[in-house]
């Protein structure tokens, strides 16, 4: 019988800070800025020049570890990793290694075998490289400092995961502190969200770690899915043929589907890290510690409990509108305001999901005031517009964030009440549709949904449904 | 009277009172240059253009009131490890040869703000690797009291530059005695003040943890009057401290009745030129004389401050050198294939043999597996240095002792072995792996006639009482003079 074998992960995940400045300096971090126009002599290691800690930084990377329960150290130092490359100025890396911000915290995601914690090891600070433009046709490659010094903090999990599926948890569950901290925004294709996959494969039941490979290089989930399925495979086809890990970094290729080997054990490099002379230690004291746990919101996993005993909506309904802050903020506030969660939820995860899709926009940059989506649940309960023009007011708010009882006034939106106006409608639909109302009249009630839609029509979509199917029904019962 | 011979207190209260003008005070500088430089070679750059330029816009600013301290108008020198915005800065290396840094260091900018006038850049050893100034890749600077001997380094150029008239005074760095040594060897005033009081910001490191920029004078005063220009605290040097006493000029009495005074025994023990210990030995009678009780005391952990020191410096540079690289400035090999190669020849050619030398040291202090047994005991030996020096403090005032065991040495001599040259450190290196303040003053003559300083160490922020000390003694000694005043070599103006 075939052996069952145990995929062991950890991973490694690199997050860019969303600071105004950078790390060490007070260059802008704005992405895509021209070459080297957000540069000094800090951040191009020009001789003579100091780092100087951004901080903010520190609270941003103890937010996390506080969201994470790390133990946040008190005192913690920043250290430099050396190695010679082109996109790092100073040819070394200020980062953390003996004594980082936060140690020993985890997270809890959701299995299909129910709740389980993913162990954190570590989070520390450090800076980002610059980026190599390399030039095919001159053979030659240019260098933009723009990135470089551009905060990261790296978290650092325990062996925790078995499987993809617990990996991509692990990191929509980071995602998801993350951007409610509003620490990063966290993309993955953008590289502000980036994960070194560490694992390694063992017979089930074995409690010897097997040897591990890294991969990087893994820019969506999709990427790291296929990354997990594609080295797992590889190794268990090696241990099956009676060869033997080798312990090294391997490259993944998307476009591919498989990796390759970068370096091994053997030529991996001695960073001969040593403590920063140029920085002092870290020291947080009590009163600033406390004035970050103070600023932490409440998480999202919090908020799906919170609101199906407060708002009595469904697990799915929470699970749906807490995905991102921001529409979550909006779903609360518009709840408190019409004292009707339903519909606030229905709204959230009904017409703006669509619209995201539709708009193709960030959910996260969706900012609209609760307000005028509470104007609007407010008109239709009044059963002021219908469906159809509900949305198209919906649509004002979601893109212009347009106060909606101007907008309906202005468009003319109000359905009409006026007995009079609707029943001449119905009527005039009745006459002018003899056979639907004979088929109706027989008992085909299908065709009623098709007079309505006349009615509707000649009420330029103004007409309030309920009573115009009152009437309609009223007149059909009636003989001939 | 010549005009170099006034001190920098003395020129700008003569500029003040208009008896000079800065023009006039930059002209004999820049003259007295040109005589000694053929000779003494204290200067890696000469910034003549500049200077007259400067001198019209401090003379003006001195009419309008802008400057009122007592370095507006006077000529300095920098050393060339110290950032000059647009004036070349090249720490005396082929590596950073025509590198024009494009903003200064926050000493040059308190300078400017004081109204001196930079007129040049002063040769070091190599990137401050070196005790001689034989290191530099740009020629040797010789001493102005005998040419046939080294100015001692690393601020050798700045010390000479003084010594020479060419610099009413200047600006230069101590890492583990290089503005010390050369001052003693050179017959000037020196002093590396406490760490973090002058700001890092734009001093080349060499290594960042020992580093400081410090002023190197004619006399006591002038010292006292420069590092109270210079030292700042600076927001962009996370090292630099505030300090609310930094007027060290005032109350410069010399009154030193009641002054505690330890000689370590260790410092005037073996291996110490008879001369040089003469030299302590009446500075200490002196003192006592001027009613300070010296005694007798022992910082036996003197023996491991140079392994320390080497460790340390060297772990640091090797780091901190490595931006030099050939991508963003600085020399580049004219040939090679690809990244690895062009790395390899440019920083291979770039640098001297000591450089190398340290930064291979160092890459091996610090790599895995060699990291505690060498940098981790170091910085536990540092701690261990520091201690014995609070204890000392508990009980003295001040410690006094040589700058180095020798007076200045024969061009040649010092780089036929590293390790002796290393051992010549051994009374400057513990004071800036302790981050302590200390000051070298002349002191007497050899039988040679060369100058022979003293140095004065004092506790962690304790500058006062170190000026006041030298204040004390300078007072006791016989008139000093500079090294160009003794040979007649006094050019210029007559005022």
């Amino acid at each position: 019988m075939a052996k069952q074998y145990e995929t062991v992960i950890g991973l490694e995940v690199h997050v860019e800070l969303a600071t105004k400045s950078k790390i060490f300096c007070g260059c802008s971090t704005r992405f895509g800025g021209a070459p080297n126009t957000q540069t000094c002599p800090v951040c191009a290691g020009f001789p003579g020049a100091l780092p100087v800690l951004n901080r903010q930084v520190v609270e941003y990377a103890a937010a996390v570890g506080i969201a994470c329960n790390c133990h946040i150290n008190r005192l913690s130092r920043f250290d430099r990793k050396n190695y010679f490359y082109p996109d790092n100025p100073q040819n070394y890396q200020i980062s953390q290694f003996y004594i980082p911000i936060c140690q020993n915290g985890w997270v809890e995601i959701d299995t299909p075998a129910g709740p389980k914690k993913i162990g954190i090891h570590e989070i520390h600070m450090e800076e980002d490289a610059g980026k190599l433009i390399h030039d095919e046709w001159e053979e030659s490659s240019l260098v933009d400092f723009n990135r470089s010094g551009v905060p990261l903090i790296e978290i650092v999990s325990e062996a925790d995961m078995r499987n993809a599926q617990e990996v991509i948890a692990y990191l929509e569950k980071l995602r998801s502190v993350i951007q409610y901290l509003g620490v990063s925004d966290c993309r993955l294709q953008e590289g502000s969200m980036r994960a070194d996959v560490n694992l390694s494969v063992r017979e089930a039941g074995s409690s010897v770690l097997g040897t591990r490979t890294e991969m990087k290089n893994l820019n969506s989930f999709k990427a790291i899915t296929h990354a997990i399925d594609g080295e797992r495979e590889r190794q268990i086809e090696l241990l099956e043929a009676g060869k033997t890990v080798i312990q090294e970094t391997r490259r993944w290729d998307e476009n591919k589907e498989s990796s390759r080997a970068m370096r091994s054990k053997e030529d991996a490099k001695d960073y001969r890290y040593f403590p920063e002379p140029d920085l002092p230690p870290v020291v947080i004291s009590e009163e600033w510690l406390e004035a970050i746990r103070s600023r932490q919101p409440e998480f999202a996993h919090e908020r799906v409990k919170r609101y199906q005993e407060e708002y009595k909506i469904s697990e799915k309904e929470a699970v749906m509108v807490t995905e991102y802050r921001n529409l979550a903020d909006i779903f609360e506030e518009t709840a408190k305001l019409t004292g009707n969660p339903k519909k606030s939820v229905n709204w959230m995860t009904g017409e703006t999901m669509r619209l995201i899709n539709d708009r193709g926009v960030r959910p996260e940059k969706i900012r609209f005031t609760p307000a005028h989506l509470a104007a609007l649940i407010q008109e239709t309960e009044k059963g002021e517009l219908t469906n159809q023009g509900a949305r198209e007011v919906f649509e004002q708010i979601f893109d212009r964030d347009q106060e909606p009882t101007a907008y309906i006034e202005e468009k003319g939106l109000r359905v009409v009440k006026n007995d009079g106006l609707l029943m001449e409608a119905v009527q005039s639909v009745v006459d002018s549709n003899p056979d639907a109302v004979t088929q109706y009249r027989e008992g085909k009630v299908k065709v009623l949904g098709f007079l309505m839609g006349q009615v509707m029509k000649a009420m330029k979509g103004k007409a309030d449904p309920e009573k115009a199917r009152q009437m309609m029904e009223e007149i059909l019962k009636q003989e001939p | 009277m010549e005009l170099i011979q006034f001190t920098a207190a003395e020129l700008s209260e003569k500029i003040r009172r208009k008896e000079i003008s800065v023009l006039e005070a930059v002209k004999a500088s820049l003259d007295q240059i040109r005589q000694m430089e053929p000779e003494i070679h204290s200067f890696v750059t000469v910034t003549e253009e500049y200077a007259y330029k400067r001198a019209q816009k401090v003379e003006k600013g001195i009419r309008d009131g802008q400057y009122r301290g007592p370095l507006a108008g006077v000529p300095t020198a920098v050393k060339d490890n110290i950032c000059t915005a647009g004036i070349p800065t090249t720490c005396s290396s082929k590596m950073l040869e025509g590198f024009v840094p494009p903003y200064s260091a926050e000493a040059v900018r308190c300078l400017e703000r004081a109204g001196a006038i930079i007129i040049g850049k002063t040769n070091m050893d190599e990137f401050a690797m070196g005790s001689t100034t034989e290191t530099s890749a740009f020629g040797i600077t010789r001493n102005p009291w005998d040419r046939e001997r080294v100015p001692g380094g690393s601020s050798g150029g700045s010390c000479a530059a003084v010594a020479a008239g060419e610099a009413f005074f200047a600006l230069g760095s101590d890492t583990g005695g290089s503005i010390r040594q050369p001052s003693s060897w050179c017959g000037v005033t020196g002093m590396k003040p406490t760490y973090g009081t002058v700001s890092r910001n734009g001093l080349i490191a060499y290594g960042s943890s020992l580093d400081q920029i410090g002023p190197i004078a004619k006399n006591v005063k002038d010292c006292a009057l420069v590092l109270e220009a210079v030292a700042s605290w600076d927001p962009m040097d996370s090292t630099s401290m505030k300090r609310q006493d930094l007027r060290f000029s005032e109350n410069l009495t010399g009154d030193v009745r009641g002054f505690r005074v330890g000689i370590p025994k260790e410092y005037v023990g073996e291996g110490v030129e008879p001369d040089v210990r003469k030299a302590v030995e009446r500075a200490a009678a002196l003192l006592e004389a001027a009613g300070a009780a010296v005694e007798q005391c022992s910082l036996k952990n003197t023996r491991y401050a140079i392994p320390t020191y080497y460790i340390i410096a060297s772990a640091e540079a090797s780091s901190n050198l490595s931006r030099f690289d050939g991508v963003k400035y600085g020399y580049r090999a004219s040939e090679y294939e690809g990244l690895h190669e062009m790395y390899k020849r440019s920083r291979s050619q770039g640098f001297g043999t000591e450089v190398k030398r340290r930064i291979m040291l160092g890459s091996f202090v610090l790599s895995s597996g060699y990291y505690d047994a060498y940098y981790l005991k170091a910085l536990r030996a540092k701690a261990v240095i520091k201690e014995e020096f609070d204890q000392a403090f508990s009980k003295y005032d001040v410690i006094l002792g040589p700058a180095a065991p020798t007076a200045a040495t024969r061009i040649g001599e010092s780089l036929k072995d590293p390790i002796q040259m290393y051992l010549g450190d051994i009374f400057t290196v513990s004071v800036n792996l302790a981050g302590l303040p200390a000051l070298t003053l002349p002191a007497g003559l050899t039988e040679d006639g060369l100058p022979v300083g003293v140095q004065i160490i004092g506790g962690c922020f304790q500058e006062g009482k170190i000026f006041q000390a030298a204040c004390s003694l300078e007072q006791a000694l016989e008139p000093w003079h500079m090294a160009f005043e003794k040979e007649g070599h006094v050019h210029g103006k007559t005022v």
